[in-house]
């Protein structure tokens, strides 16, 4: 409960730490996820699922399982009309692929699904899965990426080389010779592990047919409401008013649930033809071996840097695993466009070239997740500092600062193209340094006891977040994300319903949205109710990603708020007789400037519904009013720090101690940013030193469960201390940036610099993540550069 | 990940359980905690017709003090072992190893009994009981037999327990004087199942010379093992550090560990003659040595 300030201050909400509204029910387990919504005659569905990597397949008999008491249909790719999702580009370097709902012809990744199996439980509808069965004829399957030119058998015919997206977006014929008189040249290969977002909520959804509105409402965890539900009325052959999509809470998303999945499809699609509900909730092999992943990436780059370490041109070869299919709606180009435009980051690099390119094969498909493509740029841009420091004899940081855009720089352009507003770059870099001093890390370096090493690792970065459909547009999708459209009521006790096309998926947009608002009502954020996650009651939207929701949907209802208030002080001014502009909105009130006289808002909203015959200046009928919002997107920067140990006797890593800067703008309620830099960099740290999807080489997922895929618990964070900068970006109204995905971009960077710096004795580097035990075994056995010098 | 049907049975007392075990037209699996049972059954790679659950048989979980050490019932938690006074001052070695077991959410409903029966080579407890010298008490309805560890596991996930037997006790004797142990483990998050790691028992004679010597070593091979050449080595000796790194190294040879997905047999055996030196310097020091 939020208490109401006593004086007769004007509160200011924005910028306080209240505690999320979101926590109690959380956190007491009285929240509803999807496949808590309750349902008493639901059919449940599961997928027979290919256990072939890649392969034709030659039949599929369903007849046991239908004999099976309790199941209630086997469906097909046939029986859905060979339903398919296809998620494009229109561009020329790009191949436009299908995927089928069901696998039809082929099968392209283990646990592709074959068929769905409705049923009157999920036990039975397991068993039924056991008694379907199949012959697929198997090819050779393409599981690395190299592996696409040894296999004669591609896995889209439309791709014969296996090459889904080939972008050169950047070309500078000046470059090679600007490389070949470099003082130095960089040249080196960094790799990333594939991953998997691992939500605690896995996908799930319960679809209906309602005959009575002749509508599908489906329920399903996402965060992209309107998207699934223009995906699932284009995959169905229905007008989009006949799709409703509620989202309830969802337990996570990380931009694994920025998508539309085909079982999703499939259930919808299920309880349209059988006119009976059909709920499916994704179990854990499912999530980590059978829905999204995303990550696997290799960068050969070359550097060039003067003598005085100052970069003088950057060339970059980008190749994406995508995996077996373009996801919907955000394609399979999304990771090589994100790579190849933002690579550079907050350094001033006078000439880039890069190829980027987004390869098939057979593992799940690849879609966003948290930082898409930043935590590897950074990785490999801080990575390329590191080398040039040590080449150079530079300092780490030194180095850094020569080559970081500064103050004076903005509005800066770079090669890529892109504009830069002002941000903190160069102050994050020596308030970051400095806190690496004050902290005494050196001196704890110098302590490690014997056979333990430690190192120190730097990572400066931005983060490029809240794109608008003017740079969306770039992209050409044939949907171009970027706007929302936030809708305010104040009812007849005051209260403020406000709905808005962004879906949180665990980021406590209930709380940060309603500090907005309640700054321009001049009521408490307790008044105010944000609605979210339903397409039959919000406007049209773009859901939550890449730092969007607090920037672009917060920044659309600031606007609406802005209008109420406009509203309030009008009813109030003609309720005291006063000119509007005298009016202001304080604590619940409107006031009159210097006479006292004031009017409660509950007061003016009970008048509005009850009473309206008294207001006979007004236009329009009650208290409600929209806004909107399309910024083209902007930066937020950090700098994070990392102090790490190595056991030379088990070659374990720990990450002793944290340091980062974050700079977001302002900040809406810091409680609920340093939770999203703390919480990323749990995901970075696990991306760097646990997590791996890893794949045998004839395809077969090695990591299914949480034994194997290992998420990082509590014991395995450093303490992490944060530090703020503010520099406001007025692209909206309230000066936010966006900041969702820093930690997650930051951390696998730092990380591997810490660990160079503590492995510098060693004439070798470590160029991937994730890192495992087994990495620096192999490093510690390497001579020292004296014993081989 | 739901099981296929099963029948499910309860029964109150260990005669009952017996009877429903020496039934052989059914295949039956125990139930203790369903820490490893039931996530198998969920994957399908279990799949019993009958579940013979014994969480009523209360009279099978104890810590009893005896002169010459600790009888532990089957049905004992991983948590009550963990927490246990006896336990920790008479056979410190189960207390740390317990320690070493998941989390308390597992370590709540595991049981001894049950760690046992699964015989996993990667699974602390059953580690520490080789090291300690335990004997196991099976019961059927013709009877109880006494097996000892040494005797009790068989390969990949198997144990020499018959299948109409319910394991009902172990002993452990306790810690002579000038004794020392030690459990060390590696895994790569904290609370998984081992990398590698090693249980060391140690005795020495008033002199400081070690007498007797017991080196099991976790996760290294199908089964819970010893390393007798490592143990050789010790015994007649006074430990120094060169002394513990060959036997280290002695115990890592005998070490048949396979690659996984979290390192690679040789990273896995160099990880095991680390535990089995950190150890051995351990256990020295422990029997004040
Ligand atoms: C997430 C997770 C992490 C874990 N991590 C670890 C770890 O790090 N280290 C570790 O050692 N273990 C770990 N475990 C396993 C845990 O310790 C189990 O409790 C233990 O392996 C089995 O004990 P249980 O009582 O749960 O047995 P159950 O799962 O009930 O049974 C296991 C087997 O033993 C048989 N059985 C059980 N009791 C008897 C009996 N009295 N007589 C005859 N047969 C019997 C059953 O029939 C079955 O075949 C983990 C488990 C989980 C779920």
């Amino acid at each position: 409960m939020v208490t109401l300030p006593t004086s007769g201050e004007s509160q200011q909400w924005v910028g306080q730490p209240l505690q999320r509204r979101e926590d109690a029910r959380f956190l007491r387990g009285t929240g509803r996820y999807t496949d808590d919504v309750p349902h008493a005659f639901a059919l449940h569905a599961a997928f027979v699922r290919s256990p072939i990597a890649f392969g034709v397949i030659r039949s599929i008999d369903v007849r046991p399982a239908l004999e099976i008491p309790g199941v209630i249909a086997v469906l097909t790719s046939a029986d859905l009309g060979h339903a398919t999702l296809t998620g494009f580009l229109d561009r020329d370097e790009f191949i436009k692929t299908a995927m089928p709902i069901l696998a039809n012809e082929r099968v392209r990744f283990v646990g592709e699904p074959l068929a769905i199996v409705i049923a009157t439980s999920r036990y039975i509808a397991e068993d039924a899965i056991e008694a379907v069965s199949y012959e697929i004829d198997e090819f050779d399957p393409i599981v690395a990426m190299d592996d696409a030119q040894r296999t004669p058998q591609p896995i889209h015919d439309e791709a014969p080389d296996g090459v889904l997206v080939d972008l050169r977006m950047f070309n500078d014929d000046e470059l090679e010779e600007v490389l070949a008189t470099s003082h130095v040249v960089v040249d080196e290969t960094f790799r990333s592990g594939r991953l998997q977002a691992a939500p605690m909520e896995g996908r799930g959804c319960l679809a209906e047919w309602i005959d009575r509105d002749d509508q599908l409402v489906v329920t399903v965890s996402t965060q992209l409401p309107h998207q699934v539900r223009t995906g699932i009325a284009q995959a169905l052959g229905l007008a989009e008013r006949q799709v409703r999509v509620i989202v309830p809470d969802v337990g996570g998303g990380f931009g694994f649930k920025a998508v539309l999945g085909r079982e999703e499809v499939a259930v919808a699609a299920a309880a349209r033809i059988l006119r009976r509900p059909v709920r499916w909730a994704e179990d854990r092999l499912e999530s980590l071996t059978a829905s999204f992943q995303g990550r696997e990436q290799e960068y050969t780059v070359r550097a060039g840097f003067t003598e005085d370490g100052v970069l003088t041109g950057l060339a970059a070869d980008i190749r994406c695993n995508i995996g077996a299919y373009s996801a919907f709606p955000f394609t399979c180009g999304l990771e090589p466009i994100m790579a190849a435009t933002e690579f550079l980051g907050v350094y001033k690099v006078p000439r880039y070239a890069s190829r980027s390119r987004g390869i098939a094969s057979n593992k799940p498909p690849s879609n966003a997740y948290r930082g898409v493509s930043r935590p590897q740029i950074v990785m490999v841009m801080e990575g390329l500092m590191d080398r040039a420091a040590d080449r150079l004899g530079i300092d780490r940081v030194e180095i850094r600062r020569r080559n970081t855009i500064r103050a004076e720089d903005f509005p800066y352009s770079g090669p890529n193209g892109i504009t830069y507003e002002p941000g903190s770059y160069l102050e994050a870099l020596e308030l970051c340094a400095a806190q690496v001093e004050a902290a005494g890390w050196r001196q704890r370096c110098e302590e490690a006891a014997p056979g333990f090493i430690r190192g120190i690792g730097i990572a400066n970065f931005s983060e490029r977040n809240a794109y608008g459909t003017a740079t969306m547009g770039l992209r050409r999708m044939p949907m171009t994300p970027g706007f929302e459209v936030a809708h305010l009521a104040m009812d007849a006790s005051g209260d403020v319903t406000l709905t808005s096309g962004t879906c949180s998926a665990g980021q406590g947009h209930e709380t940060t949205f309603a500090q907005i608002v309640a700054d321009r009502l001049g009521i408490a954020p307790d008044r105010i109710q944000l609605r979210q996650g339903d397409t039959d009651l919000t406007s049209f939207g773009w859901g939550t990603f890449a730092g969007r929701s607090l920037v672009i949907g917060g920044g659309a209802a600031a606007v609406a708020a802005r209008r109420l208030a406009v509203q309030l002080r009008e009813v109030a001014a003609q309720l005291l007789s006063v000119d509007a502009d005298d009016v202001e909105l304080v604590n619940g009130h409107a006031r009159v400037r210097g006479t006292g006289a004031s009017i409660s808002i509950d007061e003016i909203a009970k008048t509005v519904h009850f009473r309206s015959h008294l207001l006979t200046d007004r236009e329009e009928y009650l208290l409600e009013s929209h806004g909107s919002a399309d910024p083209s997107g902007m930066f937020s920067n950090g700098c994070h720090a990392a102090l790490v140990e190595i056991d030379a006797g088990t070659c374990a890593v720990q990450v002793l101690d944290y340091l980062v800067v974050e700079d977001c703008g302002v900040i809406v309620n810091p409680l609920v940013v340093d939770g999203q830099v703390r919480g990323g960099i749990a995901q970075g740290i696990g991306a760097t030193l646990y997590e791996e999807a890893s794949y045998s080489p004839d395809g077969q997922p090695l990591a299914g469960s949480f034994m194997s895929y290992l998420v990082p618990t509590a014991a395995e964070m450093p303490p992490i201390s944060i530090h703020h900068l503010e520099t406001p970006c007025y692209q909206t109204e309230t000066g936010v940036k966006g900041m969702g995905e820093a930690g997650t971009i930051g951390a696998p960077a730092v990380i591997l610099s810490a660990l160079n710096d503590a492995l510098r004795s060693r004439d070798a580097w470590l160029e991937h993540v994730p890192v495992t035990p087994a990495d620096i075994q192999r490093l510690l056995a390497l001579p020292t550069k004296m014993e081989s010098s | 990940m739901k099981p296929a049907s099963f029948e499910y049975v309860a029964p109150a007392t260990v005669p009952e359980a017996l009877h429903l075990l020496a039934d052989d037209t059914v295949d039956s699996k125990v139930l203790a905690g369903g820490q490893s049972l039931i996530p198998l059954m969920n994957l399908r790679l279990a799949a019993p017709e009958r579940l013979i659950d014994i969480n009523n048989l209360r009279d099978l979980a104890y810590i009893r003090d005896d002169i010459n050490g600790l009888h532990i019932g089957a049905m004992t938690r991983h948590t009550d072992v963990l927490a246990s006074t006896s336990v920790r001052q008479m056979t410190p070695l189960l207390h740390e190893a317990a320690g070493f077991v998941a989390h308390s959410q597992v370590r709540n409903r595991g049981t001894l009994g049950g760690t046992l029966a699964h015989a996993d080579a990667a699974a602390e407890i059953p580690v520490a009981l080789l090291a300690s010298n335990a004997v196991i008490t099976a019961r059927s309805i013709e009877g109880e037999r006494q097996i000892s560890v040494e005797d009790f596991f068989q390969g990949y996930f198997s144990t020499t327990l018959r299948a109409d037997e319910l394991i009902v006790d172990v002993f452990l004797p306790a810690m002579p004087p000038h004794g020392g142990s030690a459990f060390n483990e590696f895994s790569r998050r904290r609370g998984d199942y081992a990398i590698g790691g090693a249980a060391v028992v140690l005795v020495f004679d008033d002199q400081g010379i070690c007498e007797s010597a017991r080196v099991a070593l976790l996760a290294a091979g199908p089964q819970p093992v010893r390393a007798p050449a490592s143990e050789g080595l010790l015994v007649g000796h006074r430990l120094d550090g060169e002394l513990i790194l060959a036997a280290a190294k002695a115990a890592a040879s005998s070490a048949n560990p396979v690659t996984s997905i979290h390192g690679s047999a040789e990273y896995r055996r160099a990880v095991i003659e680390e535990m089995v030196a950190r150890g051995l310097r351990e256990a020295t020091q422990r029997a004040g040595v």
